[in-house]
């Protein structure tokens, strides 16, 4: 198998963060899947929080936030994790995304999940976090996993729901890693329009 | 090598006494700024051309021909004219007129613009800001450069035996600029006409407007003007100075802090690091200034950004004595010295019109209708 890199993107605020140890399972479950030569690169967006805060009011990233953009453009697929905070993504997982350059992360595999403290909460997956991938033109794989409190705690069927949630959603990240031919990223000058071409379209 | 300053222009409240000028004040301010620029030596003042508040100058070769019947030596440019809104038949006449007016003392820079609203209010479609700046650009040309014009075009209703007057003086047209801060087709296209390309790079890091600078240089020698260190290349940049940087760190914080465009953002010293603005000593802003001959290459225009974010009248006159008074002189003296022979000076009009006497401009200029 080549050698892939799939990045982990985590929003959790509080530190230990239920949102980070959910990433860290499905990023196992990732490798697990394919075990041969499968890199995982995790960010912690609450390490980079001023950074993107900073970036939505001048309009370009610091050097930190410019190296984490990259491994998350870079890589050949990736999981993004973030708390429920009034029934969506937190405000700093969407912020991340809102930094980003437009089309980036377009045919990228995406393995969503959240936390929340009740499973009333699960369904914000699929009316909130589905779309924005879908606005951003990712491929979201057809598992997302919502992990509640009591869900940590859980024995029996409620418990191993959970874990069998999370090996499907990170075996079906795997297959479309594995399918997909791996990421180069766009250069704008190799592709801008030679000058003729520009003013003959005028 | 050309030095001068950049004004946005904008009306902004002083953070440390709460005073807002009045728009009177700040176009009388800013003509003051451009006096002062000519007296300690300055080469270039150059406007921005808006129209939203908290800016003023909408009107910029009204400013400028105020200004040119005060100087006798500065340069008087733009930063940016706007080619995607404006008609390219008004700035053709708007800037031969002040050609005249200022004995060629003139140039511009042409920029899209960046603010949305804009473009429906001058009724275009920002979508287009492009293909905008190419036609109307190419018209530009042939309006300044052929006595008689028909044109058709997708964006302006078509010209038929059309002359623009007044004529260029001394049938040289303004040297032209072309400002950009992402687009490499805006590059290209400064490459494509053997115009100068000037990087704004005062808001964001170095290392993106080196590419940018070093793709146009790259396309400047393929499109057959020279060699890419022969392109004309300019340089934007922010300082604040006193004697002691401490002093002008301290003074210069509240500002930083509540500008617009970068305030409430990043702390001054994240900022200072990871773009040209030096806050300091003149000897600090010598040394940085010096460091963008190393990224960029020899390059043609150096404009400092000095009036901005509400710093009053005083002040600012006092930094362009700073500036003029031991800044630009070592700046002066060590990029010239270093900037080799084949590598040509600022563009000035006298220049252009001696080229184009002794018939260098033909090729350029035949290659291009």
């Amino acid at each position: 198998m080549t050698p892939r890199t799939i990045a982990v993107v985590s929003s959790g605020l509080s530190q230990p963060s239920s949102t980070r140890l959910l990433a860290d399972q499905l990023a196992a479950a990732a490798v697990r899947a394919r075990p041969a030569g499968t890199q995982i690169v995790t960010i912690e967006l609450r390490d980079l929080a001023h950074d993107i805060v900073n970036n939505l009011l001048t309009g370009f990233p610091s050097p930190a936030l410019r190296d984490a953009i990259g491994q998350v453009v870079r890589a050949d697929g990736l999981i993004a994790v973030t708390p429920l905070y009034s029934g969506s993504y937190n405000g700093l997982f969407k912020s991340f995304f809102d930094v980003l350059d437009p089309e980036v992360l377009a045919g990228q595999p995406v393995l969503i999940a959240a936390t929340g403290g009740t499973a009333r909460h699960s369904l914000a997956l699929e009316h909130a976090i589905r779309p924005l991938f879908s606005y951003l033109r990712a491929l979201t794989v057809p598992t997302a996993v919502f992990a509640a409190t009591g869900d940590w705690g859980s024995t029996g069927d409620a418990g191993d729901a959970l874990t069998a949630r999370i090996e499907r959603a990170g075996a079906e990240l795997a297959e479309l890693v594995d399918q997909r031919q791996p990421a180069a990223e766009a250069d704008p000058y190799a592709s801008a329009t030679p000058f003729d071409q520009l003013l003959r379209g005028s | 090598m050309q030095f001068g300053i950049f004004t946005v222009g904008d009306v902004t409240t002083d953070p440390t006494t709460g005073a807002a000028p009045t728009e009177h004040d700040r176009i009388k301010s800013m003509v003051a700024i451009a006096r002062k620029a000519e007296e300690v030596g300055l080469d270039v003042f150059a406007s921005g051309e808006h129209h939203n508040p908290p800016f003023v100058p909408s009107s910029p070769t009204t400013m400028l021909g105020y200004i040119a019947a005060q100087t006798s030596r500065l340069i008087l440019s733009t930063s940016t004219t706007l080619i995607t809104t404006n008609d390219p038949v008004k700035i053709a006449e708007d800037f031969a007129m002040l050609q005249h007016l200022a004995e060629g003392r003139v140039d511009l820079m042409l920029g899209r613009g960046n603010t949305g609203p804009v473009y429906p209010w001058f009724g275009q479609d920002i979508r287009k800001g492009i293909e905008l700046a190419v036609e109307n650009y190419h018209l530009l040309r042939r309006l300044w450069r052929e006595d008689v014009v028909d044109w058709t075009g997708e964006f302006r209703t078509p010209l038929q035996g059309f002359t623009s007057v007044p004529r260029p003086l001394a049938g040289v047209p303004p040297f032209v600029w072309h400002g950009s801060i992402r687009s490499p087709q805006i590059a290209e296209q400064a490459a494509f006409y053997g115009d100068g390309f000037f990087a704004n790079h005062i808001f964001w890091p170095t290392e993106h407007f080196v590419r940018l600078v070093g793709y146009y240089r790259q396309r400047f020698a393929h499109y057959g003007h020279g060699t890419p260190e022969q392109a004309i290349v300019g340089l934007g940049g922010q300082v604040f100075m006193r004697e002691n940087s401490q002093d002008a760190v301290r003074e210069f914080r509240p500002y930083f802090d509540n500008a617009p465009v970068y305030g409430h953002g990043p702390s001054l010293e994240e900022f200072t690091e990871q773009t040209p603005l030096t806050v300091g000593s003149p000897q600090q802003v010598i040394d940085k200034t010096l460091a963008f001959r190393e990224q960029f290459g020899d390059y043609q225009r150096q404009l400092f950004l000095m009036d901005h974010a509400g710093l009053p009248l005083k002040t600012v006159l006092e930094q362009l004595d700073l500036l003029g008074g031991e800044v630009v002189p070592v700046l002066r003296r060590e990029l010239d010295a270093l900037r080799p022979a084949n590598v040509p000076d600022g563009p000035t009009h006298e220049a252009l019109v001696a080229a184009s006497l002794a018939g260098a401009g033909t090729e350029l200029e035949t290659s291009t209708r």
